[in-house]
């Protein structure tokens, strides 16, 4: 007589078991099928098709009625095994029904984890896991016109996909930054969360879920920064847990999954387990390729054939959504000595990162162009030597080497209305155009011909770009264009153009349109990005704190033994009894070796401990003091001296303009730092004539200065030009600033600037320019909406980057 | 003998990506940094320099730049890249659910 065999879980485990059994042999057991869900065997991953619409369900049942009568398997479809008793090998199921085995399999697959957010009980909250969640939300998507899907991985966003092309308006909720972030990295996930964008889901990163709101069904939901969504269904697709419920409560061996060896056994030599609800040798698998691998072990072991056995899988991923390409497989990160080989072709929108380690490839991230995916994954799975093959393995099997990355593709891609040079106003289909008709064949040649790159010469890496493509070969680029870092072959200059011509907004963005050589920068490179994206687009960029050098990060200069300073600003020089008391009583209270007068005519207080920060901020605070920036490439100090007020030679208030000056320009972020000094005479007692920004009062008005500097190398200033009002000299001022900003390379102070585009270049700007120079200083007052926020009150008050002061917690 | 153990140090969670913790043990200051893949190194903190505290510093692929003079180095190798020259202790270090985890070598452990 036949053996009994009973399978818990009719899904696409427990089935494939069932055929690799039949497969080996025929006959053999008498198999009855037991399924929670009242269906014939479906393929679960097809139902994100089935959502969009692009299937139906009879599409993606996978064994049809026919296929269990012909393999005479008795389907209990609808009914659940509620116990297991071991020692009688009977399963119960809920209707009380007593089913003796010979051999059970458990393939009970997972359940999604659902959040305990308050309203995650309301109607209209879904999980996304079977046909019975996807008919609920169509039928939700025909009367709703709202969706917010919270989790961004492949089922979340699949889901998210899937409504809205049912006609829903989608907003996905993620907690992390990246997307996807177990199967991809920073850069691939920039480039799948905008092209979700573009087909208007609405991508919420780093945000965290605090509740569900609504009465009797959803209405909403409200993130913990206090926004509030409104929905008329939510998805929960935040992961999933192994179903061990009914192998633990019979005494099984379980993890996070039903433990089984290499033969798919449990604890009890009766019963085997297949599918996402074991787990094998420490892990659990939550996709169908290791599935299959188990189906066929347990097939074996059933069948009483000697195999060798599952030994655990290497996972790769795509995205099923129609139009994105998005692949990953094995590694990307973990192990030593891993290298990267990235490639990047921004107007084709691709990214390819493969992970080398050992000579051997051992993970790849892939997007826009997947077809090498499945080539990649045999070479991970194989552990195939690659040394041969290394520097043509990026373009694939097929081997196209040679059309490859062109490192001018960001300035190809830019359209001919595109402006090159911001001083003449000349752009790209000029320049082009002048090239072939004039056969140009130097920058000099087209600076004499278009007038491009004759005036600050800022633009002269994009123009030497621009002969490149069309000279090709025969144009050799002179030295002039150093590139910024070793992970670009573009200039300081080029990426700023490019960034303002294209329109990027992130560090990962501007990375991958311009086509970085490296995943994530260098110490070099990123501040720089993160300060030109800060500058080009206040109040939208969002800064990269960890593109920050520490002082900044932390809001205090680091010293030599890790200690930190405090430098809180006394406007112009000025201070009061209260403000020193305030001084003192941190001192003592937090026992700070140090107090000094700085040169920049305010106190530093010197060898803070990093976790004290933001309380001896919110002493300061409270007496009224803010950031000095003394830390940043920032505003710093504006010197003044006593002026018309008390001295006997003052012509002109200029401690209270060097305190206008400095309550209007705090705040700003600069390439470099940035000093400023208010003399009330020409004696000149605030060394005004070696900053920034240098002011010195006549009889007449104001002597305004620029390019001064001390430091390594001393320079005066130049004069700009005189004024006779107090509000021509602000105006001038801020014109200067954002010239400054918006032109001077990062870690360049105004000097080495102005030397190297020359001090017309900047009075043609400023002073013959009238228009110029209020639209400029229209914009850094603009910026300064933003920027003007104490950084310590912040942290100190509001508690923001509380990580950052406080020491990792060790648990043990 | 006492065999090799791992002690916790804290949640990933708590590491940013492209930063880096810093933890204080009884060998001293440590710092375990995360990388924008997740991977995880934890060294002292004491760049070979001039003793830099590491853990302030910008992380970028499986590098750090020390805060105090800029020095690059290399978290898999555990030594400054070129042109400078240094080596810096390192920790064997795994992740075990959400935990960062160290590995305590043998002779020290006992010792404790
Ligand atoms: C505290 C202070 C010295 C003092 O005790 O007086 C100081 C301290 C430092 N200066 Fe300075 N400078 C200080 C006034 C100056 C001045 C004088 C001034 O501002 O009137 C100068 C010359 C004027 C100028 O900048 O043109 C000055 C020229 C420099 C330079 C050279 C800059 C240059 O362009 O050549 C550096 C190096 C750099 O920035 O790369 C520097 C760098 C530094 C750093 C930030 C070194 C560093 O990177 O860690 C020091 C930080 C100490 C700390 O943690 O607080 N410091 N430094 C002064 C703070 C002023 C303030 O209230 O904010
Ligand atoms: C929308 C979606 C998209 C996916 N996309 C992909 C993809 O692109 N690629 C990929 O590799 N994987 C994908 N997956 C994952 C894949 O579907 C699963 O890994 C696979 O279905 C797991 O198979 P299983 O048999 O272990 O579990 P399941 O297929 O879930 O089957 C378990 C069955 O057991 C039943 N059951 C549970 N307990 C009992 C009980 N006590 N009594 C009776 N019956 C019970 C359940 O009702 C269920 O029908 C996707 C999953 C979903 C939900
Ligand atoms: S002069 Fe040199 S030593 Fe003195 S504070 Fe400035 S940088 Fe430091
Ligand atoms: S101490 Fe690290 S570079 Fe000098």
């Amino acid at each position: 007589m036949a053996e009994k065999l009973i399978v818990i879980g009719n899904g696409m485990a427990g089935c494939r078991a069932v055929e690799e059994l039949l497969a080996r042999a025929p006959g053999r057991y008498e198999i009855a099928i037991f399924g929670k869900e009242p269906e014939l065997n479906y393929n679960r991953i097809m139902l994100s098709p089935v959502l969009a619409g692009e299937k139906s369900f009879d599409d993606i049942v996978i064994n049809d009625a026919g296929w269990y009568e012909r393999n005479a398997i008795v389907l209990h479809a609808g009914v659940e095994i509620v116990a297991i008793d071991k020692a009688a090998r009977l399963a119960i199921d809920d209707r009380g029904g007593r089913h003796s085995y010979d051999r059970l399999l458990i393939a009970t697959g997972s359940n999604p984890i659902m959040l305990p957010l308050p309203g995650a009980d309301l109607a209209g909250v879904i999980s996304f896991r079977d046909i019975a969640d996807v008919r609920a939300m169509l039928a939700a998507s025909t009367t709703g016109a709202r969706a917010v899907v919270i989790g961004g991985g492949l089922l979340g966003l699949e889901a998210a996909n899937g409504l809205r092309a049912r006609g829903m308006a989608v907003s996905v909720v993620h907690l992390v930054d990246t997307l996807m972030e177990r199967q991809l990295d920073e850069a691939a996930s920039f480039l799948l969360k905008r092209e979700l964008e573009a087909r208007g889901i609405d991508v919420l990163t780093g945000a965290s879920t605090e509740c569900i709101v609504g009465d009797r069904g959803v209405r909403g939901v409200r993130l913990k920064d206090g926004r509030h969504i409104a929905a008329d269904l939510v998805v929960m697709a935040v992961g999933i847990r192994a179903n061990i419920a009914l192998a633990k409560a019979a005494g099984l061996d379980c993890g996070r999954g039903v433990v089984v060896d290499d033969h798919m056994r449990t604890s009890d030599l009766s019963i085997f387990a297949v599918g996402e609800c074991v787990e094998h040798g420490g892990q659990t698998y939550g996709l169908v390729a290791p599935l299959w691998e188990m189906c066929k072990a347990a097939a074996d072991a059933l069948a009483g054939i000697e195999a060798r056995g599952y030994r655990g899988s290497a996972i790769s991923t795509k995205l099923k959504v129609t139009g994105i390409d998005v692949f990953s497989a094995g590694q990307f990160g973990g192990g030593n000595d891993t290298e990267d080989i990235v490639f990047r072709d921004a107007a084709m929108g691709v990214y390819k990162r493969l992970i080398l380690a050992g000579g051997r490839l051992v993970g790849a991230v892939l997007y826009g162009d997947t077809r090498e995916g499945n080539w990649y994954f045999q070479l991970v799975k194989d552990a195939t030597p690659i040394d041969s093959m290394r520097d043509s393995l990026i373009f694939g099997q097929a081997l196209f080497a040679g059309s490859g990355q062109n490192p001018k593709s960001a300035v190809s891609a830019l359209p001919d209305a595109s402006e090159i040079c911001g001083c003449n106003g000349v752009c790209k289909g000029t320049i082009l155009r002048a090239i072939g008709e004039h056969d140009l064949k130097s920058v000099e040649d087209v600076r004499r011909k278009t007038k491009a790159s004759s005036s600050c010469g800022s633009c002269t890496g994009l123009v030497e770009q621009l002969l490149v493509l069309s000279l090709g070969d025969d144009f050799v680029p002179g030295a002039a264009t150093k590139p910024m870092c070793l992970c670009t072959t573009l200039t300081h200059d080029d990426v700023r153009r490019l960034i303002l011509a294209k329109e990027m907004k992130s560090i990962p963005e501007a990375m991958q349109e311009l086509d970085w050589t490296t995943p994530d920068g260098c110490g070099s490179c990123r501040p720089a990005l993160n300060y030109y994206l800060l500058c080009a687009w206040p109040g939208e960029y969002v800064d990269d704190k960890q593109s920050r050098f520490i002082n900044e990060r932390a809001h205090a200069n680091i010293q030599k033994d890790g200690t930190y300073s405090v430098v809180p600003r006394m406007w112009g020089g000025v201070t009061n009894p209260r403000e020193l008391r305030a001084i003192a009583d941190v001192a003592d209270k937090f026992r700070i070796p140090t107090v000094k007068v700085t040169g920049g005519q305010r106190i530093d207080l010197l060898g803070v401990k990093k976790h004290d920060l933001p309380a001896v901020w919110a002493d300061l605070n409270a007496a009224g003091l803010v950031s000095g920036h003394a830390y940043g490439k920032a505003l710093r100090t504006v010197k003044t001296c006593v002026g018309s007020e008390w001295c006997r030679f003052g012509t002109q208030d200029s401690t209270a303009m060097g305190i206008r000056l400095e309550k209007m320009t705090w705040g700003s972020w600069m390439p470099h730092k940035f000093k400023m000094a208010v003399s009330g005479c020409p004696r000149n007692c605030a060394e005004a004539t070696i900053k920034d920004f240098g002011v010195v009062a006549t009889e007449a008005g104001w002597d305004l200065h620029v390019g001064g500097n001390g430091g390594m190398r001393v320079r005066a200033t130049d004069l700009l030009c005189k004024v006779t009002t107090d509000e021509e000299a602000i105006e001038y001022c801020c014109a200067f600033i954002q010239l400054y900003r918006e032109e001077a390379r990062y870690l360049e102070r105004t000097a080495p600037w102005i030397e190297r585009v020359g001090l017309n270049h900047v009075k043609a700007k400023l002073v013959d320019a009238p228009q110029t120079r209020a639209a400029l200083a229209t914009r850094f007052l603009h910026s300064q909406k933003f920027f003007q926020v104490d950084p310590w009150a912040e942290r100190a008050e509001k508690r923001r980057d509380r990580r950052e002061f406080a020491q990792l917690m060790g648990t043990a | 003998m006492t065999p090799d153990r791992w002690i916790a140090l804290g949640w990933l969670r708590d590491v940013p990506a492209r930063g880096a913790r810093r933890i204080v043990t009884a060998d001293g200051p440590m710092a375990i940094f995360r990388t924008s893949d997740d991977r995880v190194f934890a060294v002292e903190d004491r760049c070979p320099h001039k003793g830099g505290p590491l853990s302030q510093g910008i992380v970028h692929d499986s590098a750090v730049t020390c805060p105090l003079h800029g020095w690059v180095i290399d978290l898999e190798k555990a030594a400054a890249r070129d042109p400078d020259n240094g080596c810096i202790k390192s920790f064997a270090v795994r992740i075990s659910a959400g935990v960062v985890e160290i590995l305590l070598p043998r002779i020290k452990a006992a010792a404790e």
